[in-house]
């Protein structure tokens, strides 16, 4: 009895290695994949869609998906330092690209440069050439882009504007003309939200007063934030929020958007993640139910920030990171990933055919504009500066004291090595 | 024989003393340690971040610094917050533990009712409050249902408030504080012993006060510009969700400690003549004041510790409502300023020490008398 068991069992193992065997050989890689992220929810379908490419194309790769909730990472962002702190970093974790990568991980030399993927794959020519600067340094390129989303979009229902008998303002100066009058209806001309939200109208407004190569200066520390300059676009800003609604930190940015749905908003500043909302939760088509334009001001100007997937030092299983970051820049990966995420891909030879209107729009735009960097998620500066602008944005909230404001901020920039 | 017993008790113990012994005073040496260094910056995360010694100047950041106006109104906005949460949930509950003392019909119901918000998670309860506290819903348009005119109040982000005063009057006010203190600690014992009373207490707090208002030109300013702080109206809401949270466990305390107190004494000081209201102001308020002490202390070191509340009602950067706590958790994870973030931790530290510390020696003074 005892015998016939143990041949059973010995049967069976050389079955299963016979069986094993030949499945080993399509695909090269083996053994783990950890992907570290804070998509869950809604963007939890994108993601799948391109663990779902991986596997088929490397099958004897288990993929953990490492996912911590939060919106824009709160919560996975302090779990991952804790992790890579404690010398026990995943395979490849999702960040911001630009300076919430550079200014945090590249500067502490805990990521791998990433350049010689991006000449393999011919990266230098797919991704536009702005972004490759913003997302590297002069030693290297820190992460690969998976999605690209616009920040200087301003949102509006056209009916409703007809009714008013107005038209998306070209400029701040238009949109003075008409708010006065939106007001005078009852009806609030720009809504606004929570804190990050005004960082947020803050970086679209800074651009429109500041111009694209000030905006700039402002990062690589050439203009001083309580220059002249940096002082009047805290002014411009603080001439608009006038115009906002006076509840607006007790909002969420999804409501902010539902007051220019629901018509007691004319207008709202937001990223085009918005666009997900409206057409997806909303059930309102692109250019008919809601309407879109470059926030006042900045015509021509894309003000970008991305999700990126980068390779830490002493990552476990380089191998499997490479295989993956290198399906996330393929065309494949990224025409997979951001029709669902409803983000547009960083490649310019993407299949638009794949996207909705407002995607095939922002792609366009996005291949011929001036490209800028995003403060409030992450692209022009370190986490320490986004920290502290957020205390000198509620200072200013409270204060409306535009002088003080470009003083706090020029400090806070060079505490944190930004300003000179 | 009594050494052999020693020696095991000790051993019993001794795994849980070496677990403490790490992983909390240990963790608290190693957090006092990183508050003075200057870890952070854009480093702060290499393999082996360096760390230099940079002494309290992490602590004269905050206290001091341009920057710290932020931390500087969340320290007050705790104190304030504090002070309501005592007297609201230890009001609240005492005034439903003496109602439910003189058992109405339903005592039971009303007792699990009155207790029930202690069960739930601080996120729950702060998610449930802010939606009750939208600016146009929940509470503010109850009035509405009587016929009358919708509330206006921003409870979460209005930007009013009250009770403010200068930060660089610091020291003045410290000693205007000292001063009341004196001066009501002398009017408290002054029937007892008046002329301990009027030396040691009455006269020398008006002249600390007086030399406060006189003098308090000369004294060295606490900021080098005007920075004015207050208790920020928004913070009520918090305040609200928390009382309504925590009265039913005081009133647990109370009602468990007045169902402790024997008829007999409630008879023979009724049968003295004594009306209800006297008899718990005289006999039952007096005996119960540990339990007092005890709802004291529990009370202040939550109200210190809040962070899941605040965060759930009003998010992570909400100046108005900020609390020491969720600024040392963002001042740490996403500033990566490790060396301040475990500043504001020790002196988050040190005030929550000086609530518990006499509480601690007073209660192993009591047994040891025992």
């Amino acid at each position: 009895m005892k015998k016939t068991i143990v041949t059973t069992l010995i049967a069976m193992a050389a079955t299963l290695l016979l069986v094993a065997g030949p499945a080993q050989s399509t695909g090269h890689l083996s053994g783990q994949l950890e992907i570290f992220s804070w998509w869950a929810g809604d963007e939890g379908p994108a993601l799948q869609a391109l663990i779902d490419l991986y596997k088929e194309a490397n099958p004897n790769v288990e993929v953990v998906n490492a996912t911590v909730t939060g919106g824009s990472g709160v919560n996975a962002k302090a779990v991952l330092k804790t992790r890579m702190l404690g010398g026990e970093p995943p395979d490849s974790f999702q960040v911001h690209a630009g300076q919430e990568l550079i200014g945090t991980w590249v500067k502490a030399d805990r990521m791998e440069d990433l350049t010689f993927l991006f000449k393999e794959e011919g990266w230098m020519d797919a991704f536009p050439e702005g972004l490759v600067k913003l997302i590297g340094t002069d030693t290297g390129i820190w992460s690969v882009p998976v999605n690209i989303h616009r920040s200087n979009v301003l949102w509006y229902v056209p009916a409703n504007l007809d009714k008013w008998g107005i038209k998306p303002p070209m400029s701040w100066d238009d949109f003075f003309a008409v708010a006065p009058k939106i007001k005078e209806a009852g009806v609030v001309p720009l809504a606004l939200a929570q804190n990050w939200t005004a960082n947020h109208l803050w970086e679209s407004v800074a651009l429109a007063s500041l111009g694209p190569d000030n905006w700039d200066a402002l990062w690589t520390g050439a203009l001083a934030f309580d220059s002249p300059e940096g002082v009047k676009a805290w002014e411009l800003f603080g001439k608009v929020l006038e115009f906002t609604n006076e509840d607006a930190s007790s909002l969420s940015w999804q409501q902010a958007t539902d007051m220019v749905v629901d018509g007691r908003a004319a207008f709202n500043v937001m990223g085009d993640w918005a666009a997900g909302y409206m057409s997806t939760t909303k059930k309102l088509a692109p250019g008919e139910g809601f309407g879109w334009a470059p926030s006042p001001g900045t015509g021509g100007e894309f003000m970008f920030l991305a999700d990126s997937f980068g390779l830490p030092k002493g990552a476990p299983n380089r191998d499997n990171v490479l295989a993956w970051l290198a399906l996330l820049g393929s065309k494949e990966g990224s025409d997979a990933f951001n029709p669902l995420k409803g983000s547009i891909s960083a490649r310019t030879d993407s299949d638009l055919s794949k996207y909705n209107d407002y995607a095939k729009s922002a792609s366009a735009d996005f291949g011929k504009d001036r490209i800028v960097g995003s403060l409030a998620h992450g692209v022009t500066a370190n986490e320490g500066f986004m920290n502290d602008f957020a205390s000198v944005m509620e200072m200013f909230l409270k204060s409306g004291n535009a002088e003080a404001a470009g003083k706090a901020a020029q400090q806070i920039a060079v505490k944190n090595g930004i300003g000179k | 024989m009594i050494n052999r017993d020693r020696i095991k008790a000790f051993l019993t113990l001794l795994p849980s003393m070496i677990l403490i012994a790490v992983f909390v005073y240990g963790f608290i040496g190693n957090t006092f340690w990183l508050s003075l260094t200057d870890w952070g910056g854009v480093a702060a995360l290499a393999e082996n971040p360096v760390r230099n010694y940079a002494g309290l100047s992490n602590y004269k950041e905050l206290f001091t610094g341009f920057l710290g106006g932020g931390f500087r109104q969340d320290l007050v906005n705790a104190v304030y917050y504090s002070v309501m949460l005592l007297l609201g949930a230890i009001g609240t509950g005492l005034i439903i533990a003496i109602l439910l003392d003189n058992k109405p019909r339903g005592e039971a119901v009303f007792r699990t009712i009155f207790l029930y918000p202690m069960s739930l998670s601080f996120i729950v309860t702060g998610t449930i409050w802010r939606w009750m506290l939208a600016p146009q819903g929940g509470v503010n348009i109850l009035p509405t249902y009587a016929g009358l005119e919708p509330l206006k109040f921003r409870w979460l982000s209005s930007t009013g408030a009250i009770f403010e005063f200068n930060w660089q009057n610091l020291l003045q006010i410290a000693f205007y504080i000292l001063a009341a203190v004196l001066i009501i600690g002398g009017l408290m014992s002054i029937k007892q012993n008046p002329t301990r009373a009027l030396r040691r207490f009455l006269l020398p707090g008006i002249a600390v006060g007086l030399a406060a208002w006189l003098f308090g030109d000369l004294l060295p300013k606490a900021l080098f510009m005007e920075e004015t702080h207050g208790f920020n109206l928004a913070t009520l809401g918090i305040i609200m969700a928390t009382i309504w949270q925590y009265s039913g466990y005081t009133m647990a305390l109370y009602l468990a400690g007045f169902t402790g107190i024997s008829q007999d004494l409630r008879d023979a000081s009724m049968l003295d003549g004594a009306t209800t209201a006297q008899y718990y102001r005289y006999i039952a308020l007096p005996m119960l004041k540990p339990i007092t002490i005890s709802a004291v202390i529990i009370l202040s070191h939550i109200s210190l510790k809040m962070f899941d509340l605040i965060f759930a009602m009003t998010g992570p950067d909400n100046a108005e409502t900020g609390h020491p706590a969720l600024n040392m958790y963002l001042t740490t994870f996403r500033a990566n300023d490790f060396a301040k973030g475990a500043a504001i931790a020790i002196i988050l530290f040190l005030i929550a020490a000086t609530f518990i510390i006499p509480y601690l020696i007073s209660s192993y003074r009591q047994r040891r008398t025992r």
